[in-house]
């Protein structure tokens, strides 16, 4: 996985098993990595990986059976709840960016509905 | 604390090659040792080991000054190259296995297969990469609660690199320490959880590298240039 070396490392791992989740990549009660397993996959270190499983178990993202393992939470309307979580991140994210170059909300709308996702966008990078 | 080191000092005749170093190392963590060629690294890691006396200050470790008993849970992994050239890789793990009490042969030959060495391989004819394999499998086939690697990444390509630090990664339990020299930053940033920076053989700083991250979103490289 490609980090931002300058953002915290056991919140893009987060980020990354959320949207395997939402992607039903991990699907509702299958079992996760361990948190050697994830360390190694990752390249994070024992501590971060134990982090990582923390937050997502209080965050009720997933559990924990004592001495089998960590397992993807089995509640349905966690996943539609998760799936909105992060579009609005990303919605807040993107409008905050629009916002800055001084466009209006309706201007925005404007243009998504002008937006041809086949068409070359392609800017050279 | 695992490792306490006190106003360390080494000299070697006119030149001092550590200077006054305090620094501690907590169980269960993994150190980066960051510094130039010649800023200390390798002096320092060789005092703490046991296999060079300080001409100044003092190493405690566990709480008791360190002592030659303490080498059998300490592994040290140096630059220089440390098999004999008639061994074979199978050799090289007796010869480790009868060295050290914690060599586990099992996982020796688990590492060595997983990396493509063979038994039979000579060490003459290893490449510069198949000979760090062989150097990291040796040591980290051995139970130490703290393992001292100096450069392991150093001089070898890409997928070698990764390779080792899966192994690095994979032996760290969260119970043992690791204290791993480099000048490789971008290759350890995402599992260090401190980096410590020498120049001239003194202590420049000690930081933990998530916190930094949350707090000032400053890479390692960042606080590499701040620093050095």
């Amino acid at each position: 996985m490609e980090y931002n070396t300058g953002a915290p490392i056991y919140l893009q791992v987060m980020n990354e098993l959320k949207k395997r989740m939402v992607k039903g990549e991990l699907k509702p009660g299958e079992k996760m990595p361990s948190s050697r397993e994830l360390a190694v996959m990752y390249k994070v270190n024992q501590n971060t990986a134990a982090r990582i499983y923390r937050e997502m178990e209080s965050a009720g993202y997933c559990f924990t059976k004592r001495g089998i393992g960590t397992f993807v939470s089995e509640e349905e309307n966690m996943f539609e709840n998760l799936k909105k979580e992060m579009a609005g991140e990303l919605l807040a994210n993107f409008m905050h960016e629009m916002r800055d170059l001084g466009f209006e909300k309706k201007d925005i709308i404007f243009q998504i509905e002008d937006y041809r996702e086949d068409a070359d966008h392609d800017d050279g990078m | 604390m695992m490792m306490e080191c006190k106003e360390l000092t080494k000299w070697f005749g006119s030149k001092k090659a550590v200077s006054e170093m305090t620094l501690n190392l907590e169980g269960g963590k993994i150190y980066g040792l960051l510094g130039e060629n010649g800023s200390g690294k390798t002096t320092w890691m060789k005092m703490v080991a046991g296999l060079t006396l300080p001409s100044h200050g003092e190493i405690l470790y566990e709480g008791h000054p360190l002592c030659y008993h303490d080498k059998s849970e300490i592994a040290y992994m140096s630059t220089e190259p440390f098999f004999y050239d008639f061994m074979r890789v199978k050799d090289v793990g007796e010869y480790y296995g009868d060295f050290f009490e914690d060599f586990d042969a099992g996982r020796f030959v688990e590492m060595t297969e997983a990396m493509g060495l063979l038994s039979e391989m000579k060490v003459r004819n290893l490449s510069s990469g198949m000979n760090a394999k062989l150097k990291i499998a040796a040591t980290l086939a051995r139970k130490a609660k703290l393992y001292l690697l100096d450069e392991p990444l150093n001089g070898i390509d890409y997928k070698a690199r990764e390779e080792i630090i899966e192994l690095i990664i994979g032996t760290a339990d969260g119970t043992n320490t690791f204290v791993i020299s480099t000048h490789l930053l971008e290759e350890v940033e995402s599992f260090v959880e401190y980096a410590i920076f020498i120049r001239e053989g003194k202590l420049m700083d000690k930081v933990n590298l998530e916190s930094e991250r949350m707090k000032t979103g400053r890479s390692l490289t960042d606080i590499y240039m701040d620093i050095m």
